[in-house]
């Protein structure tokens, strides 16, 4: 056989791998998908992401009102046909400002998730791979981060920064809440890494790269999915924690965090200021929750 | 096992040490400057001024102050706050209160916990199993802050069965905090229970148990509850940990002054010598938990074995 005869057949073999690998993951999807469309929980969930998304990306749709227009002679209304969430102290209207507060909760949740998911798959699939000295870089790294409370090292690292926006807010998230996806994506790179399809891939010549891009990630990639939604829900709810407590997003930012916050005093004689974006703010987190339960039931072939 | 004990905790050194690196590199870069804010409106004298700042380390450069308050913490000193008060001391006076709030909201977790986790368990896609997730789910996905309030607002200030903030009425006042504090890891531990139970009730060794004669309630109750146990006693460890560490969220609404107040009020009146203090005993409480589960899981799970 010469060098070129060997070359091809190398790369026919990786082309048949390949293929194989897309009928395999296919039907693993086509399954779980299967599995999902049949329950309407999934399609409640997937309705109320879809109406946040929209209320992240163009408030106006939903509202008319100005979030901010105050008008004091109205403050402190209950809720009415004009006003269906009630005003504030200084006349603004809640359903507006909660409309609006969509945007950054979003925002903020989707480029935590992201980056978080970032470097779990980059540092994650490393230290399963490779394992050895690099593991165990990546491991205890991992474990220092791990050691700090997540809530507390975000409130000290918020107040480092003299003015606190989105940008930071989402930094202070990522940097002590990015240990659990590595952890995840590393034992599942490792569960597949002794399968015999990657032998006879590297056997075939396939780089390290497409090896782990193409061979491991694919088959590895569920615990983290789900993980992911659940993760979604966790930092909505996160960034209201922090808003709420002082250290997130300031005003004049609209945030859920922020409006619950105003509300405190007033809970006793205007429950409504609380209970509404209150409400809003847990069936977001709720509904990014429950999506994750439901993927994960749909992928675990153990419930069927 | 002992040789397994020693390692991990030689291993823990290097993660305590550089956990709280961390942690003392950005407190000690927080903007402001705390000597001057100590005097308030008042003129402070350089000579005042410059004792502090000895006193404190504050013109070392970071490496060396660090290394100061490590050489301090091998003698058991958690550094004082700059009014001169020991870090130690504000730790002694409020983790008694930290301790009393976990309490409550352990017990609570535990027993309501584990209870609704067997009862949905039993019987799988039952009604009682139906409510369980539901409700689960809804309390997990109501941030603590949110639940907190709607529980000031319903039990302490509408129906007035509980005080509806601060310690000053004892053991009561932590109910309702204790409560709304335990009140996720109870969901957690439910789901943990139910899941775990219906692992273990398809087992091999309960179809046994129920063909040898023995009643539901022994194969559930003895048989199967033992091995379903186990991840819930290690998820219950590990929440322990983190309980005594204090809940910063939930003493915050309720008013309490336990150790997540404590951490919270040094960070907002830039404490530094506070917030690494406490927060340096918290990462030991911490990691300590973390290791007493992993012995605790080899105790209770014969087949898991650490050598």
């Amino acid at each position: 056989m010469t060098d070129l005869e060997t070359l091809d057949s190398a790369d026919q073999g990786a082309i048949e791998d390949e293929d194989l690998a897309a009928i395999r993951e296919g039907s693993l999807g086509s399954d779980a998908w299967r599995e999902l469309r049949r329950r309407p929980l999934f399609w409640i969930c997937i309705t109320i992401i879809a109406v946040l998304l929209a209320m992240a990306a163009f408030p106006q749709l939903f509202t008319s009102l100005d979030p901010e227009a105050q008008d004091q002679r109205n403050g402190l209304m209950f809720p009415s046909r004009e006003h269906w969430f009630g005003t504030d102290l200084f006349g603004r209207d809640v359903y507006a400002n909660v409309i609006y507060g969509a945007r950054v909760s979003i925002v903020i949740a989707f480029v935590v998730t992201t980056f978080c998911a970032i470097i779990a798959l980059i540092f994650g699939s490393l230290a399963g791979y490779y394992g050895g000295w690099i593991d165990s870089i990546i491991s205890r790294i991992t474990d220092v981060w791990f050691a700090i409370p997540g809530v507390l090292g975000s409130i000290v690292m918020l107040q480092m920064f003299e003015t606190r926006n989105i940008a930071t807010l989402s930094l202070a998230l990522i940097v002590f809440s990015w240990t659990t996806m590595l952890r995840l994506t590393r034992s599942a790179v490792l569960a597949v890494k002794h399968a015999d399809y990657i032998d006879s891939a590297r056997a075939l010549g396939a780089t390290d790269f497409r090896i782990i891009w193409r061979h491991i990630l694919p088959n590895a990639l569920t615990p983290l999915l789900v993980y992911m939604a659940i993760f979604f829900g966790v930092v909505i709810a996160a960034e209201a924690t922090l808003t709420f407590i002082g250290v997130g997003l300031q005003k004049p930012s609209i945030s859920w965090g922020l409006i619950i916050s105003d509300s405190r005093a007033r809970i006793q004689t205007h429950p409504y200021l609380l209970l509404f974006p209150g409400a809003i703010l847990s069936m977001a987190v709720f509904a990014f929750i429950l999506l994750g339960d439901l993927l994960r039931d749909a992928f675990d072939p153990r419930q069927r | 096992m002992a040789t397994y004990i020693i390692r991990r905790l030689l291993q823990m050194i290097p993660v305590f040490i550089f956990a709280t690196m961390l942690i003392f590199a950005m407190v000690f870069s927080l903007p402001g400057d705390p000597i001057r804010a100590l005097a308030g409106e008042r003129a402070q004298s350089e000579s005042v001024r410059q004792a502090l700042i000895e006193e404190y380390n504050l013109d070392d450069p970071l490496p060396v102050q660090y290394g100061k308050y490590a050489a301090g913490l091998l003698r058991g000193d958690f550094g004082a706050n700059f009014r001169g008060r020991p870090v130690s001391d504000i730790i002694k006076q409020r983790l008694p209160i930290t301790a009393r709030l976990a309490a409550v909201a352990f017990v609570f977790e535990v027993f309501l916990g584990v209870l609704a986790g067997i009862l949905a368990g039993v019987r799988q896609r039952g009604f009682f199993d139906s409510l369980v997730l539901v409700s689960t789910l809804t309390v997990i996905s109501i941030p603590i802050f949110v639940l907190g309030f709607l529980a000031q607002v319903t039990f302490g200030l509408k129906l007035g069965w509980f005080p509806v903030a601060g310690i000053k009425q004892g053991w009561i006042s932590y109910l309702l905090p204790g409560m709304v504090l335990g009140s996720v890891s109870l969901a957690y531990v439910a789901r943990l229970t139910r899941s775990s139970l219906i692992d273990n009730l398809g087992a091999d060794y309960v179809r046994t148990a129920t063909a040898k004669g023995l009643t539901r309630g022994r194969v559930v109750g003895v048989h199967a509850m033992r091995n379903s146990l186990i991840p819930v006693v290690t998820y219950l460890g590990i929440d322990l940990g983190a309980l005594l560490g204090g809940a910063i969220v939930t003493e915050t609404v309720f008013n309490i002054p336990g150790l997540g107040g404590a951490v919270f009020d040094g960070v907002v009146r830039q404490e530094g010598t506070t917030v690494v203090g406490i927060t340096t005993f918290i990462i030991l409480v911490y990691m300590f938990t973390t290791l007493l589960v992993d012995i605790l899981y080899a105790v209770l799970d014969p087949r898991i074995r650490y050598d």
